[in-house]
């Protein structure tokens, strides 16, 4: 198993014809992906390099079916073309695009439940979803990972890279990578993807990486304490950040006394989930509870 | 992006809210003739992004010219908790029968905006939400919907307002979540909301924060901010598009990515030094951009010592070691380097960093080696005998 994105993952690319979206959409293709299509308004009818570009969200279903969509677009035609996927009727949403501004996600976020149930967002402002041996869908650098049953998520994509390759070096694998984002709205929430992963086979341990800001970690907390069976590590980041400054992700900021990392970790703590101090003591924390070595130096 | 009060108070009155009269203004004679214009008594307020002005004389009443000089010339350039008096804002003074608190502002929890009220105006609100919480109404609103008057009435019918103002208090609310909406607010505030003693409700104070991402569609908006107060070293990373935040330590820090840079000041933090900045050098970083980054850190005098931690995922290894050793042909730096380079290309950024042999430049092996090496050399505990 794994979760989100695998084998059976069909995915379409709204802005495949720019740059940065055709170079990781090329990237995602090498590593086994099954890119169906492309979107990008007015280029109907091209390909890139053999990926045929649609015109419309509703074109690429009618003509390649995909179930996964990833949005590569500038952040002021990022919202509508999440929502014109998810009419189009794509299962799962995922939008690499960062500088989304805050109330265009929070239409998106409540335009999604209310008229698109059917459709999961991930991100924005995320690395994607890596699957190793299966499926990547983003910029996760799929090279540090192997599969395995160590479930990933992370407001961070960099320090997921970090994390995940400490793990790796001691020998584990990963079911899924999952990069939610460092946006103040996300689609998806810590608790939405370890519900997931509590039910994937696959999956034995949860390492979740959070940061300051905003209360998810807190409310991933609550929801660990009362439903999960499985193992959670997680790290926090931001111990050191100065209240009311915004650290590089639009949702990485401590307003008043909310949203710090030290409140965070104590939530974690409290409901009985180890937090690493470190991204290596958390990698090690994790290689413990799955019972093998610990890190062994580089 | 915060507002100063009466770049607040200048939205508000775009969308209908009421506020007083008054006049911005950036020395003591430009401050008399406002006053002039508003007609006395006037209010003479500190403009700084910081609470508690009151409590520490940047707030004062003037009845005539010379008070409005005299109070203009104390609070100029007065320094509150850090942040130095460049503005005034000089208003006509408003009789005073009620104090009540109102803000719109993004629940991230909730993924919904919350609208929050209170009789209890004019003191810290998170005081009132902590002792008296039954006091502050909270009401959630769908962002597809919006406010509507009957909602608002009901806040303020529930919020136990006088009956006599129910309908101006539901007014500000609605042009308050109309400033919060349309001009792409993360936070609008108004702390107090007063009545006055002829029953009018107004806009006495004003914290608006504005979402920096929204920016491109409020051409308008473009220039607010506190520019003078705001650190030199950060206006300029934000011109060249680069995420930096100044800290008050001596050890400068590169790193790619937000999150990465944060457990980064956590880790240095934990080794017992002091980061003196937060430098996000972003996904896919040339060298050029390595250089402008190094130039940004250096630009803090306090920095006696530089980390560079860097997983590279689309960031490349080798084009960070180009970038380095670029910078350092050009700055010629004083300052020690630990370099610690893992992910994509490392083992080439390496090898050219080896070549290179810049002076004083160490590499570590890990992250928290790393942040030990750091914060030795900071503090001047190693010096060149330490190898490579």
């Amino acid at each position: 198993m794994s979760i989100l994105v695998d084998e059976r993952t069909r995915l379409a690319v709204a802005g495949i014809t720019g740059r940065e979206g055709s170079f990781h959409t090329l990237n995602d293709r090498r590593y086994g992906t099954n890119v169906v299509g492309g979107v990008t308004p007015g280029k109907g009818g091209q390909d890139v390099e053999g990926i045929p570009v649609f015109d419309s969200w509703a074109e690429a279903m009618a003509e390649a079916q995909p179930n996964t969509a990833m949005i590569f677009v500038p952040p002021r035609f990022a919202a509508d073309s999440i929502l014109e996927a998810a009419a189009a009727g794509v299962a799962l949403v995922i939008a690499i695009t960062e500088g989304i501004p805050a109330h265009d996600e929070l239409r998106v976020y409540n335009m999604l439940r209310r008229d698109h149930p059917g459709t999961r967002l991930i991100g924005p402002n995320c690395p994607g979803i890596l699957s190793p041996g299966k499926a990547n869908v983003g910029i996760i650098p799929a090279s540090f990972f192997k599969e395995g049953n160590v479930g990933v998520v992370s407001r961070s994509g960099t320090l997921t890279y970090q994390i995940g390759n400490e793990i790796a070096r001691a020998g584990f694998g990963c079911s899924t990578i999952v990069g939610i984002g460092g946006d103040p709205v996300p689609g998806s929430s810590f608790v939405d993807v370890l519900e997931l992963f509590e039910a994937d086979e696959q999956t034995e341990l949860v390492v979740l990486s959070g940061e300051i800001g905003g209360s998810a970690e807190e409310e991933a907390a609550d929801y660990i304490a009362e439903h999960m069976s499985k193992p959670v590590v997680a790290y926090i980041a931001g111990f050191t950040a100065p209240a009311g400054k915004q650290m590089g992700h639009a949702g990485a900021i401590v307003s008043g006394s909310a949203g710090t990392a030290a409140a965070k970790a104590q939530a974690l703590e409290a409901r009985g989930v180890r937090v690493g101090r470190t991204p290596t003591e958390a990698a090690e924390i994790a290689v413990e509870v799955l019972g093998g070595a610990s890190v062994p130096a580089p | 992006m915060d507002l100063l009060e009466y770049q607040g108070k200048q939205l508000f009155a775009r969308h209908g809210l009421r506020v007083s009269s008054g006049k911005a203004v950036t020395t003591v004679e430009d401050a008399r003739k406002a006053a002039e214009e508003v007609g006395y008594p006037v209010v003479v307020k500190a403009q700084v992004l910081i609470g508690g002005r009151g409590k520490a004389g940047g707030v004062k009443l003037a009845a005539d010219a010379e008070e409005t000089a005299m109070h203009a010339g104390n609070i100029l350039g007065m320094d509150i908790h850090g942040h130095t008096v460049n503005t005034l804002w000089i208003e006509h003074a408003s009789d005073i029968a009620t104090e009540y608190y109102a803000s719109v502002l993004l629940d991230r929890s909730a993924k919904k905006p919350l609208v929050m009220f209170s009789v209890e105006g004019g003191v810290d609100i998170e005081q009132v939400a902590e002792e008296s919480p039954e006091k502050l109404i909270r009401h959630h609103v769908d962002p597809l919907e919006g406010l509507s008057r009957e909602e608002a009435r009901e806040i303020a019918r529930r919020g136990g307002v006088d009956p006599d103002v129910v309908e101006g208090v539901a007014d500000a609310l609605v042009a308050l979540y109309e400033v919060w909406k349309a001009e792409d607010a993360t936070l609008a505030e108004i702390n107090p909301l007063i009545v006055t003693p002829e029953r009018e409700v107004k806009a006495l104070d004003a914290k608006v924060s504005l979402d920096a991402n929204a920016l491109y569609r409020h051409p308008e908006n473009q220039s607010l901010a506190d520019g003078e107060n705001e650190d030199p070293i950060e206006r300029r990373a934000k011109e060249e598009g680069v995420q930096y935040v100044k800290l008050d330590g001596d050890i400068g820090i590169l790193g790619n990515g937000a999150g990465l840079v944060m457990s980064t000041l956590d880790v240095v933090a934990q080794a017992g030094g002091s980061p003196a900045n937060f430098l996000d050098a972003g996904g896919g970083s040339d060298a050029e951009k390595i250089k402008q980054a190094v130039e940004l850190i250096l630009a803090n005098d306090a920095v006696k010592a530089v980390l560079f931690n860097i997983f590279g995922g689309i960031t490349r290894g080798d084009e960070v070691a180009k970038g380095l050793i670029a910078a350092f042909d050009e700055i010629r730096p004083s300052v020690p380097f630990v370099v610690r380079l893992d992910g994509t290309n490392d083992v080439e950024g390496r090898r050219l960093l080896q070549e290179a042999a810049l002076p004083n430049v160490h590499a570590a092996q890990t992250m928290n080696d790393a942040a030990e090496l750091v914060v030795a050399l900071a503090a001047g505990q190693k010096g060149a005998e330490v190898h490579v």
